[in-house]
């Protein structure tokens, strides 16, 4: 194992990065939203992942193993949020969600 | 550059060039195939580390699941994405600022940590043992709790999303259990008295 653990931190920083700015530039797409926290949690898994392996400790992967199902529910439910705004709406534009009365 | 190196590189510049085509793709099915190359290319760091369970697990999951309810989402609503995608340009400075001041941030922890404190123990707990084995030791005994408690939270967003899409539309015959268990023969049978070669 030859690749330095800062090499792993480096590209999860780029793509936790890559998941921020992301969720700034499509601001009314929701649906590249969600993909784009998924890259975040997927940063966050290699982050736990790479210090697991390093560390000989496998906690880490453990954890990772329930940011995982944590993120697998948050989609399934994030999803099912926007088919019914859809389906109530007809369209899935974020910007006019502060109307809680459908 | 060693064959290890060379696929980590190769990993790696292959799921930070689609995770960028997935915030900048126009088409949003474009994005959710990005989505799924990335999350290959991470299974495949995540192989490289000797996480092959974890691996695994990501390929089936999210290429498998999360990933195709994407799809099917974004196939499914007939939303005008170009109108979307409007506001990109307008975004784009905040966008960038704001991620760069998280680069610098992150750049910054990662450049002010030092291994020093830390004392690698490179070898997974045994030689001899795979990856899945040694998770399934500690994950079924140590963790069993938070185990269990992860299957609830499975089932909470399962119950969720069911009752959020579930729908009932007006004019579907469906099953009416009480009315079934109320019949009576009473009500339900009818005696007449057939005259012969005459029928009912």
């Amino acid at each position: 194992m030859e690749i330095a653990l800062s090499h792993y931190l480096t590209v999860a920083a780029a793509l936790f990065t890559i998941g921020i700015a992301g969720i700034i530039l499509n601001r009314k797409n929701i649906i590249v939203i969600l993909m784009s926290v998924e890259l975040i949690l997927l940063a966050v898994n290699v982050n736990l992942v790479a210090f697991s392996s390093y560390l000989g400790d496998l906690t880490g992967q453990v954890f990772s193993l329930f940011i995982l199902t944590v993120a697998a529910a948050e989609a399934a439910i994030g999803l099912a949020i926007l088919v019914t705004y859809f389906r109530n709406r007809g369209s899935i534009a974020v910007d006019d969600v502060n109307m809680m009365k459908g | 550059m060693s064959l290890p190196a060379a696929f980590f590189y190769l990993f790696s510049a292959l799921m930070l060039v689609s995770a960028l085509m997935v915030i900048f793709a126009r088409n949003p099915v474009h994005s959710v195939l990005f989505l799924i190359l990335a999350f290959v290319n991470a299974s495949g760091l995540f192989v490289l580390l000797g996480a092959e369970f974890l691996a695994m697990i990501l390929v089936v999951v999210y290429v498998g699941a999360v990933a195709v309810l994407f799809l099917f989402v974004v196939m499914m609503l007939d939303v005008d994405f170009a109108e979307l995608k409007q506001g990109f340009m307008h975004n784009l400075p905040l966008g960038l600022l704001i991620g760069a001041v998280a680069i610098v941030e992150l750049v910054l922890a990662v450049g002010g940590w030092t291994d020093a404190g830390v004392t690698p123990m490179r070898n997974m707990p045994i030689e001899a043992m795979t990856n899945t084995e040694a998770l399934g030791l500690v994950l079924y005994t140590k963790y069993f709790y938070l185990f269990q408690a992860a299957g609830l939270v499975l089932l909470t967003a399962m119950i969720g999303a069911i009752v959020l899409t579930l729908q009932h539309r007006p004019g579907v015959k469906r099953q009416s259990i009480e009315a079934q268990n109320a019949r009576t023969p009473a009500g339900a049978v009818e005696l007449r008295k057939a005259p012969s070669r005459a029928g009912v």
